[in-house]
């Protein structure tokens, strides 16, 4: 098990009233608007399972809407993230999935998400409890993305020699690798390459790294 | 430096280091921090704490679901009048226990200690004994790490999840932390914290989470009342020199094995207890309409 510290004991600092319910569903949001980088014109939050049966009681709608405006879990201005979305030109609509699957955890929420350059990025988030979180599909592809540590996620072909160029780069940039996962959908398809660090990314590393041809798209994710 | 059980925790206080310090080293080293950043982080969250505890005094919160709101302000005014019956720490106590779920319901920050539903216990027992027996902010912060210590133990070898184990996990986690932090607070020795950990645990052993219509709100409020309550009763037993019977690593597993026996129903789910009560339900159908 990861560690656990004092402060996920005496923690998280959080709006109310649910750590899985309002906190996570913030955290989610936040996760995703960190992802895309780009200013975000249009959202469609998905809701599942007991997300979908109880969001408006736990304020996850409002903690939603906040995350995707970028305010941590402890930003009173989740109270009120409806009308500063819509005073700030961002569009959002909720949609309740209430059929019973199986492979779905209880507090699920994909998010569909269109950039002001017209870019589309689709994300699943589970609320794990507590707090934590986990992503566990971008853009279709099943990941394991918890946002703990400084991340990069690569979106690449599934190339030979693809992720010993990411290492290489990051080791000459003085990134101590935390964690590296790749997850694929199928053989020599599209690749996510998701390397958790430490120490803060530089976006000069990154755009070394994005010469490489066979790299789609690079997401910069700092904690 | 690390520890996983009780036992390790008082191997390391062993040459009269207390549990505050030991989490505080534990912090810096396992999380690899720095002693500054660690303090820093801990008085943000007693800030939180105690303003989240206090505002509800004299305003009050409406909460999302309607259940609750009010009841702190409703209290403090009754003692103010000087009606309280359970004593001034007792019932100062009893306020900010209502203070914090209150606040926690109506989208305020709190601090989950270790949950949100059970945010109340720890503020509680924390500020009724800063304010009766004039302790220091430092006294406040031991108590918040030797809360910690205990809560970590829970979470790593029983659970602080109600929806895995009940309501004895969150309130009855948090009456553990709240009473081991009272102890230290008040000038007792680890192995008191310990023992006054594991009894307050046992007295809740058993708790169930049947939330009304699934939320934050009743029953869990006035929980944290019994949860504070309970952790000062049990730090006046270890204090006044009362061991517990059971160790704590086998009172949080005992805690662990309840847990999960607890049929679903009754772990977060809304399905049994309180929440199906005909009051229950009918609040759940006014709330999200129509009935489960």
């Amino acid at each position: 098990m990861a560690f656990i510290s004092v402060f996920d004991v005496i923690g998280p600092n959080m709006v109310g009233p649910s750590s899985s319910h309002t906190a996570g569903a913030a955290s989610i949001a936040l996760l995703a608007k960190k992802m895309i980088g780009e200013k975000i014109t249009k959202i469609t939050f998905t809701l599942y399972g007991s997300f979908a049966k109880t969001y408006k009681g736990h304020g996850t709608d409002k903690a939603l809407v906040g995350g995707i405006l970028g305010f941590e879990t402890d930003d009173i201005r989740i109270r009120d993230s409806f009308n500063i979305a819509r005073e700030s030109g961002l569009e959002f609509e909720f949609v309740c999935n209430h059929e019973e699957l199986e492979d779905v955890h209880p507090n699920t929420v994909d998010m569909e998400i269109t950039g002001e350059s017209g870019r589309i990025l689709k994300v699943r988030g589970e609320s794990l409890g507590g707090g934590k979180v986990m992503l566990t599909r971008i853009n279709g592809v099943k990941v394991q993305f918890t946002g703990e540590y400084h991340a990069l996620i690569v979106i690449q072909r599934d190339n030979p020699g693809v992720v010993a160029g990411i290492t290489s780069v990051l080791s000459s940039w003085d990134v101590n690798i935390a964690y590296l996962r790749v997850f694929r959908e199928e053989k020599g398809g599209l690749a996510y390459t998701i390397v958790e660090s430490d120490e803060e990314i530089s976006e000069k590393a990154v755009e070394v790294i994005k010469k490489n041809p066979a790299i789609q798209d690079i997401m910069l994710v700092q904690r | 430096m690390d520890f996983h059980t009780a036992e390790e925790l008082l191997e390391l206080c062993s040459q009269g280091t207390d549990i505050a310090t030991v989490m505080r080293e534990r912090e810096v080293t396992q999380g690899e921090t720095d002693s500054e950043t660690v303090e820093e982080k801990m008085k943000k969250a007693l800030s939180v704490m105690r303003a989240s505890a206090h505002t509800p005094l004299t305003e009050v919160l409406p909460s999302t679901g309607g259940l609750i709101g009010g009841e702190a302000e409703k209290l403090n005014k009754n003692m103010l009048v000087g009606k309280n019956i359970c004593g001034s720490v007792m019932s100062k106590a009893l306020i900010y226990s209502q203070a914090v779920p209150e606040m926690n319901a109506s989208m305020g920050v709190i601090v989950a200690a270790p949950t949100a539903g059970s945010s109340g216990v720890l503020p509680a027992v924390l500020f009724a004994l800063e304010e009766e027996f004039g302790l220091t902010e430092k006294q406040l912060l031991d108590g918040m790490f030797t809360a910690g210590a205990v809560g970590y133990l829970l979470m790593k070898n029983a659970s602080v999840s109600g929806a895995q184990a009940g309501c004895q996990a969150e309130v009855g986690s948090a009456s553990a932390m709240a009473a081991a932090a009272a102890v230290a607070m008040m000038g007792g020795t680890p192995e008191q914290s310990l023992d006054a950990a594991s009894i307050a645990l046992g007295n809740l052993l058993g708790l169930v989470c049947d939330p009304i219509a699934g939320l934050v709100e009743a029953p869990c409020q006035s929980r944290n009342a019994i949860g504070a309550a309970n952790a000062l009763t049990c730090a006046e037993m270890a204090l006044s020199g009362i061991k517990a019977v059971v160790p704590f690593t086998e009172m949080a597993a005992a805690m662990l094995r309840i847990g999960v026996k607890i049929p679903n129903e009754l772990r977060e789910t809304a399905l049994g207890g309180c929440a199906m009560t005909p009051t229950g339900c009918a609040h759940n159908c006014r709330i999200f309409g129509g009935c489960k």
